[in-house]
Protein backbone atom coordinates (compact mmCIF):
# COMPACT_ATOMS: atom_id res chain seq x y z
CA UNK A 1 0.00 0.00 0.00
CA UNK A 2 2.66 2.46 1.05
CA UNK A 3 4.68 1.65 -2.08
CA UNK A 4 1.68 2.42 -4.28
CA UNK A 5 1.26 5.75 -2.54
CA UNK A 6 4.93 6.61 -3.00
CA UNK A 7 4.95 5.58 -6.65
CA UNK A 8 1.86 7.73 -7.24
CA UNK A 9 3.36 10.67 -5.36
CA UNK A 10 6.50 10.53 -7.50
CA UNK A 11 4.48 10.23 -10.73
CA UNK A 12 6.20 6.98 -11.60
CA UNK A 13 4.53 4.67 -14.08
CA UNK A 14 4.47 1.23 -12.48
CA UNK A 15 3.74 -2.37 -13.34
CA UNK A 16 3.35 -5.19 -10.83
CA UNK A 17 4.32 -8.84 -10.82
CA UNK A 18 3.45 -11.54 -8.30
CA UNK A 19 6.85 -13.20 -8.17
CA UNK A 20 10.32 -13.18 -9.73
CA UNK A 21 9.45 -15.41 -12.66
CA UNK A 22 6.38 -13.38 -13.49
CA UNK A 23 8.53 -10.24 -13.35
CA UNK A 24 11.12 -11.71 -15.73
CA UNK A 25 8.36 -12.79 -18.14
CA UNK A 26 6.88 -9.33 -18.00
CA UNK A 27 10.26 -7.68 -18.58
CA UNK A 28 10.78 -9.89 -21.64
CA UNK A 29 7.65 -8.40 -23.23
CA UNK A 30 8.58 -4.79 -22.53
CA UNK A 31 10.32 -2.75 -25.20
CA UNK A 32 11.52 -0.19 -22.68
CA UNK A 33 13.33 -1.50 -19.61
CA UNK A 34 12.07 0.10 -16.37
CA UNK A 35 14.54 2.27 -14.47
CA UNK A 36 13.74 0.77 -11.11
CA UNK A 37 12.59 -2.54 -9.62
CA UNK A 38 11.34 -2.75 -6.03
CA UNK A 39 11.74 -6.36 -5.01
CA UNK A 40 10.44 -8.35 -2.08
CA UNK A 41 12.69 -11.14 -0.86
CA UNK A 42 9.89 -13.55 -0.14
CA UNK A 43 7.96 -14.48 -3.24
CA UNK A 44 6.69 -17.84 -4.54
CA UNK A 45 8.37 -19.61 -7.50
CA UNK A 46 11.31 -17.24 -7.73
CA UNK A 47 12.36 -15.20 -4.71
CA UNK A 48 13.85 -11.73 -4.74
CA UNK A 49 17.45 -12.85 -4.41
CA UNK A 50 17.11 -15.23 -7.38
CA UNK A 51 15.42 -12.47 -9.35
CA UNK A 52 18.28 -10.04 -8.64
CA UNK A 53 20.82 -12.67 -9.71
CA UNK A 54 18.94 -13.37 -12.97
CA UNK A 55 18.54 -9.67 -13.77
CA UNK A 56 22.25 -9.06 -13.21
CA UNK A 57 23.09 -11.85 -15.64
CA UNK A 58 20.96 -10.26 -18.35
CA UNK A 59 22.78 -7.51 -20.32
CA UNK A 60 19.50 -6.02 -21.58
CA UNK A 61 18.49 -5.23 -17.97
CA UNK A 62 21.87 -3.82 -16.93
CA UNK A 63 20.62 -0.28 -16.43
CA UNK A 64 17.75 -1.22 -14.11
CA UNK A 65 18.22 -0.15 -10.49
CA UNK A 66 17.34 -2.92 -8.05
CA UNK A 67 16.05 -2.20 -4.57
CA UNK A 68 15.17 -4.97 -2.14
CA UNK A 69 12.18 -4.05 0.00
CA UNK A 70 11.64 -6.73 2.59
CA UNK A 71 11.08 -7.77 6.17
CA UNK A 72 14.24 -9.91 5.92
CA UNK A 73 16.65 -7.98 8.08
CA UNK A 74 19.62 -10.20 8.91
CA UNK A 75 22.95 -8.55 8.21
CA UNK A 76 24.04 -11.61 6.22
CA UNK A 77 20.97 -11.34 4.00
CA UNK A 78 21.65 -7.70 3.20
CA UNK A 79 25.24 -8.62 2.35
CA UNK A 80 24.01 -11.44 0.07
CA UNK A 81 21.54 -9.17 -1.72
CA UNK A 82 24.17 -6.49 -2.29
CA UNK A 83 26.68 -9.08 -3.44
CA UNK A 84 24.12 -10.49 -5.88
CA UNK A 85 23.80 -7.02 -7.37
CA UNK A 86 21.03 -5.20 -5.52
CA UNK A 87 21.77 -1.46 -5.40
CA UNK A 88 19.88 -0.76 -2.21
CA UNK A 89 18.06 -2.53 0.57
CA UNK A 90 15.08 -1.16 2.47
CA UNK A 91 13.94 -3.01 5.55
CA UNK A 92 10.22 -3.14 6.31
CA UNK A 93 8.65 -1.35 8.03
CA UNK A 94 9.77 1.89 6.45
CA UNK A 95 8.27 5.33 6.11
CA UNK A 96 7.41 7.14 2.92
CA UNK A 97 10.20 9.62 3.61
CA UNK A 98 12.75 6.83 4.10
CA UNK A 99 11.92 5.25 0.76
CA UNK A 100 12.11 8.57 -1.06
CA UNK A 101 15.48 9.26 0.59
CA UNK A 102 16.79 5.91 -0.62
CA UNK A 103 15.61 6.68 -4.14
CA UNK A 104 17.30 10.06 -3.88
CA UNK A 105 20.55 8.34 -2.89
CA UNK A 106 20.25 6.32 -6.09
CA UNK A 107 19.67 9.47 -8.13
CA UNK A 108 16.15 8.40 -9.10
CA UNK A 109 14.40 11.35 -7.51
CA UNK A 110 15.82 14.80 -6.80
CA UNK A 111 17.23 15.32 -3.30
CA UNK A 112 14.62 17.10 -1.24
CA UNK A 113 11.66 15.51 -3.09
CA UNK A 114 10.64 14.55 0.38
CA UNK A 115 9.88 17.96 1.73
CA UNK B 1 5.84 28.85 25.58
CA UNK B 2 5.28 25.23 26.43
CA UNK B 3 2.23 23.57 24.99
CA UNK B 4 -0.97 23.77 27.01
CA UNK B 5 -2.26 20.55 28.57
CA UNK B 6 -5.29 20.60 26.26
CA UNK B 7 -3.17 21.03 23.13
CA UNK B 8 -0.83 18.28 24.25
CA UNK B 9 -3.79 15.96 24.88
CA UNK B 10 -5.15 16.77 21.42
CA UNK B 11 -1.85 15.97 19.68
CA UNK B 12 -1.28 12.84 21.80
CA UNK B 13 -4.71 11.49 20.93
CA UNK B 14 -4.14 12.21 17.24
CA UNK B 15 -0.78 10.47 16.93
CA UNK B 16 -1.97 7.60 19.10
CA UNK B 17 -4.99 7.08 16.86
CA UNK B 18 -3.22 7.59 13.54
CA UNK B 19 0.29 6.32 14.15
CA UNK B 20 0.04 4.18 17.30
CA UNK B 21 2.62 6.35 18.95
CA UNK B 22 2.29 7.06 22.63
CA UNK B 23 3.51 10.45 23.77
CA UNK B 24 4.12 10.18 27.48
CA UNK B 25 3.43 13.21 29.67
CA UNK B 26 6.59 15.28 29.79
CA UNK B 27 6.96 15.25 25.99
CA UNK B 28 5.31 18.66 25.67
CA UNK B 29 8.64 20.25 24.85
CA UNK B 30 9.34 17.69 22.13
CA UNK B 31 5.89 18.12 20.56
CA UNK B 32 6.27 21.87 20.55
CA UNK B 33 9.79 21.73 19.06
CA UNK B 34 8.64 19.41 16.29
CA UNK B 35 5.56 21.48 15.50
CA UNK B 36 7.27 24.88 15.33
CA UNK B 37 8.44 24.33 11.73
CA UNK B 38 5.00 22.95 10.80
CA UNK B 39 3.20 25.97 12.21
CA UNK B 40 5.61 28.21 10.36
CA UNK B 41 5.05 26.31 7.13
CA UNK B 42 1.29 26.83 7.22
CA UNK B 43 1.65 30.47 8.18
CA UNK B 44 0.42 30.24 11.77
CA UNK B 45 1.96 32.64 14.27
CA UNK B 46 2.56 29.91 16.83
CA UNK B 47 2.04 26.24 17.52
CA UNK B 48 -0.92 27.15 19.74
CA UNK B 49 -2.55 29.07 16.90
CA UNK B 50 -1.91 26.26 14.43
CA UNK B 51 -3.49 23.71 16.79
CA UNK B 52 -6.43 26.00 17.58
CA UNK B 53 -7.17 26.45 13.86
CA UNK B 54 -6.92 22.76 13.34
CA UNK B 55 -9.27 21.89 16.18
CA UNK B 56 -11.82 24.34 14.80
CA UNK B 57 -11.49 23.05 11.25
CA UNK B 58 -9.89 19.62 11.21
CA UNK B 59 -8.31 18.75 7.88
CA UNK B 60 -6.41 15.66 6.77
CA UNK B 61 -3.50 17.62 5.34
CA UNK B 62 -2.65 19.26 8.68
CA UNK B 63 -3.20 15.95 10.45
CA UNK B 64 -0.67 14.36 8.14
CA UNK B 65 1.76 17.21 8.81
CA UNK B 66 1.53 16.67 12.56
CA UNK B 67 1.98 12.93 12.28
CA UNK B 68 4.95 13.33 9.95
CA UNK B 69 6.54 15.84 12.26
CA UNK B 70 6.21 13.52 15.24
CA UNK B 71 7.03 10.23 13.55
CA UNK B 72 8.79 10.15 10.20
CA UNK B 73 10.88 13.21 10.89
CA UNK B 74 13.34 11.17 12.92
CA UNK B 75 16.83 12.42 12.29
CA UNK B 76 18.26 10.98 9.11
CA UNK B 77 21.73 9.70 8.51
CA UNK B 78 23.74 12.17 6.42
CA UNK B 79 20.83 14.57 6.72
CA UNK B 80 20.62 16.94 3.73
CA UNK B 81 23.63 15.20 2.16
CA UNK B 82 25.32 18.42 0.94
CA UNK B 83 27.18 19.31 4.16
CA UNK B 84 28.67 15.82 4.21
CA UNK B 85 29.71 16.09 0.55
CA UNK B 86 31.27 19.47 1.33
CA UNK B 87 33.13 17.89 4.23
CA UNK B 88 34.50 15.14 1.99
CA UNK B 89 35.28 17.26 -1.07
CA UNK B 90 36.39 20.59 0.38
CA UNK B 91 36.90 20.67 4.14
CA UNK B 92 38.78 17.44 4.82
CA UNK B 93 41.32 17.91 2.00
CA UNK B 94 42.08 21.40 3.34
CA UNK B 95 42.33 20.25 6.94
CA UNK B 96 44.54 17.33 5.95
CA UNK B 97 46.93 19.83 4.32
CA UNK B 98 46.82 22.11 7.37
CA UNK B 99 47.12 19.50 10.15
CA UNK B 100 49.91 17.38 8.72
CA UNK B 101 51.87 17.57 11.98
CA UNK B 102 49.47 16.07 14.51
CA UNK B 103 47.17 14.26 12.07
CA UNK B 104 44.15 14.45 14.28
CA UNK B 105 40.80 16.16 13.77
CA UNK B 106 38.10 17.11 16.25
CA UNK B 107 34.49 17.58 15.17
CA UNK B 108 31.44 18.62 17.12
CA UNK B 109 27.85 17.71 16.36
CA UNK B 110 25.97 20.32 18.40
CA UNK B 111 22.39 19.41 19.36
CA UNK B 112 23.12 15.85 18.35
CA UNK B 113 19.71 14.45 19.32
CA UNK B 114 19.78 10.66 19.03
CA UNK B 115 23.27 10.68 17.51
CA UNK B 116 22.74 10.08 13.80
CA UNK B 117 24.65 13.20 12.77
CA UNK B 118 27.62 12.43 15.02
CA UNK B 119 27.88 8.88 13.71
CA UNK B 120 27.38 10.06 10.11
CA UNK B 121 30.37 12.35 10.66
CA UNK B 122 32.32 9.38 12.01
CA UNK B 123 31.50 7.30 8.91
CA UNK B 124 32.54 10.20 6.66
CA UNK B 125 35.90 10.54 8.45
CA UNK B 126 36.45 6.81 8.59
CA UNK B 127 36.07 6.67 4.82
CA UNK B 128 37.92 9.81 3.86
CA UNK B 129 40.84 10.42 6.21
CA UNK B 130 44.21 9.17 4.99
CA UNK B 131 45.81 6.22 6.81
CA UNK B 132 47.58 7.26 9.99
CA UNK B 133 45.07 9.98 10.87
CA UNK B 134 42.69 9.86 13.79
CA UNK B 135 39.60 11.79 14.76
CA UNK B 136 37.35 12.53 17.70
CA UNK B 137 33.71 13.43 17.44
CA UNK B 138 31.75 15.00 20.24
CA UNK B 139 27.98 15.15 20.17
CA UNK B 140 26.15 17.41 22.58
CA UNK B 141 22.52 17.76 23.50
CA UNK B 142 20.39 19.46 26.10
CA UNK B 143 18.37 16.31 26.81
CA UNK B 144 19.78 13.57 29.07
CA UNK B 145 17.41 11.14 27.39
CA UNK B 146 18.89 11.92 23.97
CA UNK B 147 22.45 11.64 25.32
CA UNK B 148 21.62 8.18 26.67
CA UNK B 149 20.11 7.15 23.34
CA UNK B 150 23.09 8.44 21.38
CA UNK B 151 25.56 6.70 23.70
CA UNK B 152 23.61 3.45 23.42
CA UNK B 153 24.05 3.81 19.64
CA UNK B 154 21.13 1.50 18.95
CA UNK B 155 18.66 2.21 16.18
CA UNK B 156 15.43 0.60 15.05
CA UNK B 157 14.83 -0.86 11.60
CA UNK B 158 12.80 2.22 10.77
CA UNK B 159 15.63 4.51 11.80
CA UNK B 160 18.38 2.72 9.87
CA UNK B 161 16.35 3.07 6.69
CA UNK B 162 16.56 6.85 6.85
CA UNK B 163 19.20 8.03 4.40
CA UNK B 164 21.71 5.32 5.22
CA UNK B 165 23.02 3.37 2.23
CA UNK B 166 22.75 -0.40 2.78
CA UNK B 167 26.48 -0.84 2.15
CA UNK B 168 27.23 1.40 5.12
CA UNK B 169 24.60 -0.28 7.26
CA UNK B 170 26.30 -3.64 6.90
CA UNK B 171 29.77 -2.17 7.25
CA UNK B 172 29.36 0.10 10.29
CA UNK B 173 26.54 -1.51 12.27
CA UNK B 174 25.95 -4.83 13.93
CA UNK B 175 22.65 -6.47 14.77
CA UNK B 176 21.53 -6.19 18.39
CA UNK B 177 18.30 -8.17 18.67
CA UNK B 178 15.66 -6.32 16.70
CA UNK B 179 17.90 -3.24 16.54
CA UNK B 180 21.14 -2.21 14.92
CA UNK B 181 24.08 -0.98 16.96
CA UNK B 182 26.98 1.15 15.72
CA UNK B 183 30.08 -1.05 15.51
CA UNK B 184 32.69 -0.54 18.27
CA UNK B 185 35.37 0.65 15.81
CA UNK B 186 33.22 3.67 15.04
CA UNK B 187 31.74 4.13 18.49
CA UNK B 188 35.08 4.50 20.22
CA UNK B 189 35.75 7.73 18.31
CA UNK B 190 32.46 9.32 19.30
CA UNK B 191 31.43 10.67 22.71
CA UNK B 192 28.44 12.63 23.93
CA UNK B 193 28.12 15.43 26.45
CA UNK B 194 25.13 17.07 28.07
CA UNK B 195 25.26 20.73 27.10
CA UNK B 196 23.01 23.75 26.93
CA UNK B 197 24.11 25.88 24.00
CA UNK B 198 22.48 28.98 25.42
CA UNK B 199 24.45 28.81 28.68
CA UNK B 200 28.20 29.48 28.97
CA UNK B 201 29.91 26.49 27.36
CA UNK B 202 32.49 24.36 29.16
CA UNK B 203 36.18 24.85 28.36
CA UNK B 204 37.06 22.27 25.73
CA UNK B 205 39.87 21.88 23.23
CA UNK B 206 38.77 23.69 20.06
CA UNK B 207 37.16 21.92 17.11
CA UNK B 208 38.16 21.82 13.46
CA UNK B 209 34.57 21.46 12.27
CA UNK B 210 31.30 22.23 14.04
CA UNK B 211 27.92 21.07 12.78
CA UNK B 212 25.29 23.35 14.36
CA UNK B 213 22.40 22.57 12.08
CA UNK B 214 18.73 23.30 12.54
CA UNK B 215 19.33 24.63 16.03
CA UNK B 216 19.37 28.40 15.60
CA UNK B 217 15.89 28.35 14.02
CA UNK B 218 14.43 27.67 17.44
CA UNK B 219 16.01 30.74 19.07
CA UNK B 220 15.30 34.46 19.05
CA UNK B 221 17.92 36.84 17.68
CA UNK B 222 19.54 37.61 21.04
CA UNK B 223 19.92 33.91 21.80
CA UNK B 224 21.24 33.22 18.28
CA UNK B 225 23.90 35.89 18.86
CA UNK B 226 24.97 34.40 22.16
CA UNK B 227 25.07 30.83 20.80
CA UNK B 228 27.16 31.89 17.80
CA UNK B 229 29.54 33.84 20.06
CA UNK B 230 29.92 30.85 22.40
CA UNK B 231 30.49 28.48 19.52
CA UNK B 232 33.12 30.73 17.92
CA UNK B 233 35.27 30.30 21.04
CA UNK B 234 35.33 26.56 20.48
CA UNK B 235 36.09 26.76 16.76
CA UNK B 236 39.71 26.74 15.67
CA UNK B 237 40.70 29.94 13.85
CA UNK B 238 40.78 28.12 10.52
CA UNK B 239 37.86 25.81 11.39
CA UNK B 240 34.53 25.42 9.64
CA UNK B 241 31.01 25.92 10.95
CA UNK B 242 28.04 24.33 9.20
CA UNK B 243 24.53 25.64 9.83
CA UNK B 244 21.17 24.34 8.60
CA UNK B 245 20.08 25.27 5.09
CA UNK B 246 17.61 27.85 6.44
CA UNK B 247 20.09 29.40 8.88
CA UNK B 248 22.78 32.03 8.57
CA UNK B 249 25.09 34.19 10.66
CA UNK B 250 24.49 37.13 8.35
CA UNK B 251 22.91 40.02 10.17
CA UNK B 252 23.41 38.20 13.47
CA UNK B 253 27.13 37.84 13.99
CA UNK B 254 29.59 39.72 11.80
CA UNK B 255 32.56 37.74 13.07
CA UNK B 256 31.68 34.97 10.66
CA UNK B 257 32.21 34.97 6.94
CA UNK B 258 30.04 32.84 4.68
CA UNK B 259 32.16 30.79 2.29
CA UNK B 260 31.27 28.38 -0.49
CA UNK B 261 31.85 24.73 0.38
CA UNK B 262 31.00 22.44 -2.49
CA UNK B 263 27.34 22.95 -3.36
CA UNK B 264 26.53 24.46 0.02
CA UNK B 265 27.85 27.20 2.30
CA UNK B 266 29.82 27.08 5.50
CA UNK B 267 30.98 29.78 7.89
CA UNK B 268 34.47 30.68 9.03
CA UNK B 269 35.72 33.15 11.55
CA UNK B 270 36.57 36.28 9.58
CA UNK B 271 40.28 36.54 10.36
CA UNK B 272 40.73 33.00 9.05
CA UNK B 273 39.51 33.87 5.58
CA UNK B 274 42.39 34.58 3.19
CA UNK B 275 42.62 38.32 2.49
CA UNK B 276 41.79 37.94 -1.20
CA UNK B 277 38.35 36.50 -0.48
CA UNK B 278 37.36 38.49 2.60
CA UNK B 279 34.49 40.87 2.12
CA UNK B 280 34.53 44.32 3.58
CA UNK B 281 32.79 44.82 6.85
Amino acid sequence: MILKRIVAKLNFEAVEAGDGQEALDLLATMTEVPELALIDWNMPNMNGLEFVTKVRAEPRLREMTLVMVTTESEQSQIVRALAAGAHEYVIKPFTEGAMIEKLALLGLVPTGANS
Amino acid sequence: MTLSAADFAFVSALVRREAAIVLAPGKEYLVEARLIPVARQVGAASVAEFLANMQRRPNPEDQRRIIDALTTNETSWFRDREPFSALTDVVLPELVRARGTNRKLRLWSAASSSGQEAYSLAITLQENLPTGWSYEIMGSDISTEMIKRAEAAEYSQVEVNRGLPATQLVQYFERAGAHWRIAPALRRNVSFKLMNLTAPLPALPPFDVIFLRNVLIYFDVATKKSVLRNVARLLRPDGWLFLGAAETTIGIDDNYERVAAGRTSAYRVRSAVPAGTARKG
